[in-house]
């Protein structure tokens, strides 16, 4: 798998922005995921993030609690996840997002190393702040994986040049305050949160929360680098994917979502 | 004075601040808030009114003639359960709403589990005119009707949560998600001394009017500190405020946990006696957690008891051997709560009655150990559920 820093600078000498897609792993079953991913591939998926199910997932909304709880009813475990994604190996980063105690719980090392042989590119950890990141910063530095960070519309001036300045891989900006979920409309905070952030950093700054649709997608990528989408998927899959049924339109979604990048 | 708070927020190890992004300057701010109110005469003195004028403080020591004629040792107990709405819960609802006029804030959410936080925050909110959203366990609101009415009555609403368990622990994920969202015009009120920094320590603080008092009334009552200072812990609210009061004296300070139907089934509410330290609700603190790091669901009679996490603050008191932990089982809480109701005239919630369940147990303490136990909330709530459960 390419590192995200190639995936953002050959995106940005093509003139394109990311899509970036999240889904749940385990659910549909983890079995699933390597179909899933490919499709996702096929239909123009830049970069996906797979998220880690955890019991508490505070900072996620009604359709990734409910994913979350249904992997988690089908077993889905981190060492098992991890063996997907190895299996799996998409040709498009990934990035494992997920909770701190699910990595503290193996110890950090262990849990860096794993992603890390896995093929994982990058982290994301919804309930870590810098201020408490020291030891992991440390641990994904020497296993040679980025530590994406979160933005959000509260953060204060030095706090977004901190997270700006510390994340790696690309920065994500949340879009809105509030959980992870589909929303109607993208938030309007959102292009100020960006501008600021790129005046800071030269790592590209991705976009989440609330996006569901091209429109959102066309919008966010006037001003970022890059949309990601989580809720939406998540749903889509849970209703439509069975055992690889539903392929074709999956494609087809994503390749309207990949070209709403490009509007 | 001197701030009250650690900087870094940490007990040892334990605490720290494991929250979305989006909640940091909120805490910031709550915490500015707090150090500069804590450190204010006026505030103190505004708090301290509320607290004797609404609440009915100071709550007095009664010394427990009878079970101590049964058992040998000198008990007394601190009646929080006299405190208005009936627990300890009150103290620290108080001082959080005074904050969050302070910092502007109109809307205040909480969580409860057996719904004394979730009425305390209510009450204060009716008395200050402050919007309450209550979110609580759709199981517990099942245990707990009558306080489910309660909250309403005061005109509170109250949110049922139907995620993960059903209980306390998916109230306050419901809590902290609505907070994230709202983060701008509304406060979160805690309910115990858990949660990111700085709640664990501005929780304790609030409560350690407990300890306080209990300190000096036992010594003006005994001339001495008691021997032994007990304690039921579910968040750990009621258990830090009234140790706190004691941590300076040779006392003993034993916290107890709920042993559900006994640590060794698995089914409980222990992590300090039979979990492992991990990160939930914002905090590095002892958990209750499968080897993949998933929070395990607890079992409790008790429903504010009923909780897999637990203050970072007893963690460290944990750790460094100042506090003993120890849990008992929901027959022994069902028990003691039928013996001091029979014994004292003293009918205590169930949650409270775990902590006199230490004093059944044969030869625990020395005869004429002097006891004095935090009687943390009345049973009133729990009569309903105690009249299926005892055939008397
Ligand atoms: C009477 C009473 N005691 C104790 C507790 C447990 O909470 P904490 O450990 O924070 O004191 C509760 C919680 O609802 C309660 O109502």
């Amino acid at each position: 798998m390419p590192t995200l820093a190639d995936t953002f600078a050959a995106l940005k000498a093509k003139g394109e922005k990311a899509l970036v897609l999240y889904v749940t792993a385990g659910d549909p079953s983890l079995d699933q995921l390597p179909a899933i991913l490919e499709a996702l591939v096929e239909g123009g998926a830049d970069v996906i993030e797979v998220g880690v199910p955890f019991s508490d997932p505070i900072a996620d909304g009604p359709t990734i609690q409910a994913s979350s709880q249904r992997a988690l009813d089908r077993g889905t475990r981190p060492g098992d996840v991890l063996e997907a994604v190895t299996k799996a190996q998409p040709s498009v980063p990934v990035v494992l997002m997920g909770y701190y105690n699910t990595m503290l719980r193996p110890g950090l090392s262990s849990f860096a190393q794993r992603a890390k042989a896995a093929g994982v590119g990058g982290v994301i950890v919804c309930d870590i702040i810098l201020e408490e990141a020291d030891d992991w910063v440390k641990v994904s530095q020497a296993a040679g994986i980025d530590s994406v960070f979160l933005a959000a519309p509260t953060s204060t001036p030095e706090r977004l040049r901190a997270v700006a300045t510390n994340s790696t891989g690309f920065v994500y900006a949340v879009s809105r305050t509030g959980v992870t979920g589909a929303a109607q409309q993208a938030g309007d905070e959102v292009a100020r949160l960006v501008g600021d952030l790129k005046g800071m950093t030269d790592t590209p700054v991705c976009v989440g929360f609330g996006i569901s649709k091209p429109e959102h997608v066309a919008a966010v990528c006037q001003v970022a680098d890059g949309a990601v989408i989580g809720s939406w998927l998540v749903d889509w899959l849970a209703q439509n994917w069975r055992e690889g049924q539903g392929r074709a339109d999956l494609v087809a979604a994503v390749k309207a979502l990949k070209a709403a990048t490009l509007a | 004075m001197s701030a009250v708070l650690p900087t870094s927020g940490r007990f040892g190890a334990f605490g720290g601040r494991y929250v979305p992004e989006t909640l940091v300057p909120a805490l910031d701010e709550l915490e500015a808030t707090f150090q500069t109110a804590w450190a204010s005469p006026e505030f103190r003195q505004e708090f301290d009114t509320y607290l004797r004028e609404f609440v009915g403080r100071p709550t007095p020591v009664t010394d427990c003639r009878r079970i101590s004629a049964l058992t040998g040792y000198v008990l007394s107990a601190k009646r929080e359960d006299l405190n208005h709405t009936g627990a300890h819960k009150i103290n620290n609802a108080l001082g959080q709403a005074l904050l969050a006029m302070r910092m502007g804030k109109k809307r205040i959410i909480a969580e409860t589990g057996a719904g004394q936080h979730g009425v305390a925050t209510a009450t204060v909110c009716a008395l200050f005119g402050l919007k309450c959203d209550v979110y609580m366990g759709e199981e517990d609101c099942k245990r707990q009707e009558l306080n489910v009415f309660r909250m309403k009555l005061l005109g509170a609403r109250v949110i049922p949560v139907s995620s993960g368990t059903k209980t306390l622990k998916d109230a306050l994920n419901e809590a902290m998600r609505d907070w994230v969202t709202n983060v701008r015009d509304t406060h979160y009120i805690i309910g115990t001394a858990a949660g990111p920094h700085p709640y664990p320590a501005m929780v304790r603080e609030f409560q350690s009017v407990i300890g306080t008092e209990a300190r000096a009334q036992y010594l003006e009552r005994h001339g001495v500190v008691p021997d032994v200072g007990i304690a039921c812990v579910g968040g750990g609210s009621n258990a830090i405020g009234f140790f706190y009061g004691f941590l300076g004296d040779q006392t003993r300070l034993i916290g107890v946990e709920a042993g559900g139907h006994g640590i060794e089934t698995g089914k409980h509410a222990a992590p300090l006696s039979a979990g492992s330290p991990g990160v939930l609700h914002g905090s590095y603190s002892y958990l209750m957690q499968d080897e993949d790091g998933q929070v395990m669901p607890t079992e409790s009679v008790s429903a504010g008891l009923d909780y897999p996490g637990v203050g970072a603050e007893h963690s460290f008191l944990k750790d460094t051997g100042r506090v003993e932990y120890t849990a008992a089982t929901d027959d022994e809480a069902l028990k003691a709560f039928r013996w001091l109701a029979e014994n004292e005239g003293l009918i205590p919630a169930f949650e409270s009655a775990h902590a006199f369940a230490l004093l059944q147990r044969p030869g625990l303490f020395a005869p004429g150990t002097r006891i004095l136990v935090n009687l943390s909330g009345r049973g009133d709530k729990d009569m309903e559920r105690a009249s299926q459960i005892l055939s008397l």
